[in-house]
């Protein structure tokens, strides 16, 4: 029988820029220009009905799916209600529903 | 009655500015400066934030003035004493030569933070790792290289390189590097348009006129990225190129990637002679080693010595236009200064 020493394997946590397939996120900032003015100052989040209620947190969302960190985004975008109470408060202009209808067309649906 | 003198002491863009400012207003004045050339700093850098002003056409300008003027100018003078005594100013040169004037204004500007001091960056161990002073270096030649001479593909600029950091003592922001990193960001996408490029960053600090407009330009036209995460450190592969580590705060992860290039945005610190020039004149000086003002107001390029005066980055880090605002400033202090002399 094999001697078990308690040593452990982790999963790597880092984002991996040189593996990472970021072809979404250009997709969206392509449809969406002014996506990439995100100062990632979290003024949605902060506004969010949906983040006060669940742990739903679109500046993060968004920086992930940017990073090309996709899998697991679709899931968490169902939390959104559209309202577009972080639209209206983006001191940086950014079409943040436009964004969120951009990903639920392009994230690979589960 | 002869017109009042004043020194000059740097012949940066400050230097050049009071010079001329001084003569305009029926001063005598005369500029020293340590290098073979006048410009300072600037004389390195090859196009300006936030509209792209060839450097060479804002110290030209000023050059073309001290000669119109006929300003005496002396080149290659180095200064070891400055000595004032009710109402007059000896300045001595390192060569012997002595000059006498009613006022001296120091402008001797800034020294270039040296990136060797952070080795975890790998500046000068690693060839893709350079600095933003190489970085304009190359573009005044006319085109970024790695070190095997290929065009870089992928470009990371690190913004607060020897500033605000208290691991080595300089806590102050030289507040025109993020504009800088920006504009060189731009610069190498319009070079290279498939070029990635990635600029780490604490915090943007866009205080100046254009700089905020620049800095979108930047995300939405030329779609650059901004990481919000200050790079820990830097290793080399084997092909030469550059592995960073930052975090990625604002996801809250760790982040890796590999680039041909990274740029360090370093940083302006205080020149030596600050130091020198404070405890002989009895000067205050900051705590990061900048000349002291009498206030942060009104007596601003005004010192605790009679006559003497300060103005441009010898004082802290500022912008160009800055610069030349303060040593106008400086200079008028001066005029009014030995007016009132009898």
């Amino acid at each position: 029988m094999m001697k078990k020493f308690g040593f452990t394997i982790n999963a790597k946590r880092a984002i991996d820029l040189d593996i990472n397939d970021r072809s979404i996120a250009r997709q969206v900032a392509a449809r969406v220009p002014s996506w990439s003015l995100c100062i990632g100052c979290g003024g949605c989040s902060a506004t969010c009905t949906a983040g006060a209620l669940t742990d739903y947190n679109f500046r993060k969302l968004h920086l992930l799916a940017r990073r090309g960190e996709t899998s697991a985004l679709r899931k968490q975008l169902n939390n959104c209600m559209l309202c577009g109470k972080c639209t209206l408060q983006c001191p940086r202009g950014v079409n943040t529903r436009g964004v969120i209808a951009a990903l639920m067309e392009l994230l690979p649906k589960e | 009655m002869a017109a009042k003198r004043v020194i000059v002491i740097g012949g940066g863009v400050a230097g050049m500015q009071a010079a001329i400012t001084l003569k305009n207003n029926g001063i005598s004045p005369m500029l020293i400066e340590r290098d073979i050339n006048l410009g300072g700093k600037l004389t390195r850098w090859d196009r300006l934030f936030p509209c792209g002003t060839p450097a060479n056409e804002v110290i030209g300008k000023q050059i073309e003035s001290l000669s119109e003027l006929g300003i005496r100018t002396v080149l290659c003078g180095e200064v070891s004493e400055i000595t004032p005594s009710d109402g007059h100013v000896e300045v001595t040169l390192t060569d012997g030569s002595n000059y006498e004037a009613e006022a001296v204004i120091i402008t001797t500007g800034f020294d270039l933070f040296n990136a060797t001091v952070k080795e975890e960056y790998g500046y000068k161990i690693y060839p893709n790792v350079i600095t933003s002073a190489d970085l304009e270096d190359m573009f005044k030649e006319g085109e970024v290289r790695c070190a095997d001479g290929s065009e870089p593909r992928s470009v990371a600029i690190l913004h607060c390189v020897g500033s605000r950091d208290s691991q080595i003592g300089h806590g102050h922001c030289s507040r025109v590097c993020c504009i800088t990193g920006v504009k060189q960001a731009i610069e190498l996408k319009q070079a290279y348009p498939d070029c990635e490029v990635y600029n780490f960053y604490m915090d943007m600090r866009m205080f100046g006129s254009g700089y905020e407009e620049l800095y979108k330009e930047a995300q939405q036209r030329y779609r650059i990225n901004f990481v919000r995460g200050r790079i820990s450190e830097c290793s080399g592969t084997i092909d030469s190129r550059v592995r960073i580590k930052a975090e990625d705060t604002l996801a809250g992860r760790p982040l890796k990637m590999t680039v041909d290039m990274l740029v360090l945005m370093i940083g302006k610190q205080a020149p030596a002679s600050n130091a020198k020039f404070a405890s002989e004149l009895g000067i205050g000086l900051s705590e990061d080693g900048f000349l002291k003002g009498v206030d942060n107001f009104d007596g601003a390029t005004a010192t605790s010595c009679e006559g003497i005066f300060v103005a441009g980055t010898a004082t802290g880090p500022k912008n160009i236009g800055e610069s030349m605002a303060e040593a106008v400033s400086a200079a008028m202090k001066a005029v009014e200064y030995v007016n009132r002399l009898s």
